[in-house]
């Protein structure tokens, strides 16, 4: 069974705290976000999945004690709020259950092919050639040319 | 159980097993019988795709995020044809001669060292990239280093042909890169040497290892095992051990033969490592050209190395501390960004160790010393400098009060960025240089001889940077294959007698 189902609104509303691109997502998006954390969960021990599980119905009951809502229901100032103190959690436990989470929100979300080429990242295997300038092999043709 | 039998059988295909495996080739040739066994896949040209997360997930263990036991760091090794040499950056220093000197092996000494070091650089085509080819991240550096009152060294490099896609850590996708995998494994193959890839090494047993070979999952990439899928029983005379520095202590401790040998597991070490970005006014080429061309080694005096690096968006955003808006604007910057990696030398220590679970998968216990969190921070502050030296408008730093230090504190670094601010957990930190666990030196100390000669099991040899005594202090691959190098030099000499 798919993990993200059972946490799938309080996941979605961490993920767009971490990533707040991430609310423009339509459902397409959503499915190729969720797809690839998935993947990458079937990757890591059984033990790896419990816990991002427990790690996210831990911040929705988090939410509810200190706010007296579930996450998803709470703005976008209190959600920071939460999620920042995790991160600068005084246990180590907890800070490195959040960096876990928002690994794999970055990697949903910053994986995307089309991603990637919104913030301008450009890397081609033509490498040099496929910005207009000769690599090292043109170069040394250049050179030998008189 | 299917039951094989050769002269030496080598576990591992990269930097170490690959160069055993090319240096016994006259052997095979002479018509010894010797196998590789690789636990990755052997990928074809066209499977290179530099696509991040589809490529780390083929190439690297647990995709390049391999946990520490506290989860407080993960290591990247490759597991495929070619082993981590697929996936490193080509950057081919010898080790220097003070360390070689400080690990005071009985047997091994710097000029052995260096000497085959050396021919591997030329097999490898090692040489300096014109200036013509580096990019602007790597300008920066250097002019940044420089106003800031440090010398940049250049990186000699094992590429041929080299695109500069940038794409090294991805697997090279025009094949320029001179990995195992492009020279010592054809060389051997060629001479006879048999290759079985998908072969997971599941024990030794007395001159013997038992391998499952897997099947091929459905759509993954890479080639089916040359072997039929079961679990054979390969009997050799020589068994060479060259599964990394966490793979061949594990595989020693998951035998019931060698889990009691002395210190395996023991003197691990890494290069604890920290991406840093800084941000500029304009854009530079930065995903464009080899990525990690100059670097600063201060190493000697405070503990660290800086290197360029040139990561991809994924990996990128992992690195950044911190989330939400400001992250966002950090990584909508890409095009702008110039990025170093921060390395710590770590002194070996016995704390840090590598251990298997109940299933004998392998663990690694790990903590930073407060002397690699002293040297870390270092490290960050000389980056700083450099940044700010070069023009950044911002910088990163992940052990500031704030991460991002503006143009306007650049003269605040020192108050910004502090140990107390370092916090496990919280910092993204991880290593690809892994060391120990199988060190050599004298047997009352160590595993090994300075030959990789296992004490007391003279049959079982050890040929990767697990035999490291401590820390090197620099990009080991070339040093693994000078070590192993000797390694096959005395398999050939008891082979012979």
């Amino acid at each position: 069974m798919p993990s993200l189902v059972r946490v799938r609104p309080v996941f979605r509303a961490v993920a767009i705290t971490v990533v707040p691109e991430a609310a423009l997502l339509d459902a397409a998006g959503w499915t190729e976000f969720e797809a690839l954390v998935e993947r990458a969960l079937r990757q890591r021990p059984p033990r790896v999945r419990r816990q991002l599980l427990m790690f996210l119905r831990a911040i929705d009951f988090l939410a509810l004690t200190r706010c007296g809502r579930r996450f998803e229901q709470l703005d976008a100032r209190q959600r920071v709020r939460i999620l920042t103190a995790l991160q600068d959690s005084p246990i180590l436990l907890v800070r490195r259950g959040f960096w876990g989470l928002r690994t794999l929100i970055f990697l949903g979300y910053y994986a995307q092919p089309g991603v990637a080429a919104q913030i301008g990242y450009r890397a081609h295997r033509d490498g040099w050639l496929a910005r207009g300038l000769p690599d090292e092999a043109a170069l040394a043709r250049s050179r030998s040319t008189p | 159980m299917i039951e094989r039998t050769c002269d030496v059988v080598i576990i591992g295909s990269g930097a170490g097993g690959g160069t055993v495996a090319s240096a016994l080739a006259p052997l095979a040739r002479a018509g010894h019988r010797v196998l590789v066994i690789e636990q990755g896949p052997r990928l074809d040209d066209h499977e290179f795709t530099g696509r991040e997360v589809e490529m780390a997930s083929v190439l690297y263990e647990d995709g390049g995020g391999f946990l520490t036991a506290d989860g407080t760091m993960t290591l990247a090794f490759g597991r495929v044809y070619g082993g981590s040499t697929v996936v490193y950056t080509g950057t081919s220093l010898i080790a220097p001669e003070r360390v070689i000197r400080a690990w005071n092996v009985p047997g091994l000494d710097f000029a052995d060292v260096a000497r085959r070091s050396r021919t591997y650089m030329e097999q490898n085509h090692v040489h300096l990239l014109p200036p013509e080819v580096i990019n602007e991240n790597n300008q920066l550096f250097v002019a940044g280093a420089r106003a800031a009152g440090y010398t940049a060294g250049q990186f000699p490099v094992n590429v041929r042909g080299c695109r500069g896609s940038s794409l090294c850590n991805l697997g090279c996708p025009n094949g320029a890169k001179l990995g195992t995998h492009r020279v010592q494994l054809p060389i051997a193959e060629a001479a006879g040497v048999e290759v079985v890839t998908r072969a997971e090494a599941l024990r030794l047993e007395e001159r013997a290892v038992v391998v499952r070979i897997h099947d091929t999952p459905p759509d993954a990439a890479g080639r089916p095992s040359e072997w039929a899928p079961g679990e054979y029983r390969i009997s050799a005379r020589l068994v060479v051990v060259a599964a990394g520095a966490v793979g061949t202590p594990a595989l020693l401790l998951r035998s019931p033969l060698t889990r009691r040998l002395a210190g395996v597991g023991h003197g691990f070490t890494c290069h604890p490592a920290l991406i840093l970005v800084a941000e500029h006014d304009r854009e530079i080429t930065n995903d464009v050209g080899h990525p990690k061309s100059y670097y600063l080694d201060r190493a000697e005096e405070e503990g660290f190395v800086l290197e360029t690096c040139m990561y991809f968006p994924f990996t990128t955003a992992k690195n950044l501390t911190g989330f939400g808006h400001e992250h966002r604007v950090l990584m909508r910057a890409f095009p702008r960004l110039q990025m170093i990696l921060v390395l710590a030398c770590d002194k070996a220590v016995p704390e840090n160790r590598v251990t298997v679970d109940r299933s004998g998968r392998p663990v690694v216990h790990y903590t930073f010393t407060p002397a690699v969190v002293t040297s870390l921070v270092a490290a960050m502050r000389a980056s700083a400098r450099i940044f700010f030296a070069a023009g950044a408008r911002r910088v990163h730093a992940p052990a500031a009060r704030v991460p991002l230090i503006e143009r306007q504190d650049a003269q605040r670094i020192d108050e910004l960025i502090q140990e107390r601010y370092f916090l496990p957990g919280r910092v993204s930190i991880s290593a690809a240089h892994l060391m120990g666990g199988c060190a050599m030196g004298a047997p009352d100390r160590s595993v090994t001889d300075a030959w990789g000669r296992v004490h007391e099991l003279p049959w079982l040899r050890i040929a990767d940077a697990s035999l490291f005594p401590d820390s090197l202090e620099i990009n080991p691959y070339l040093t693994i294959m000078a070590l192993a190098d000797r390694v096959a030099e005395r398999i050939t000499q008891d082979l012979v007698e």
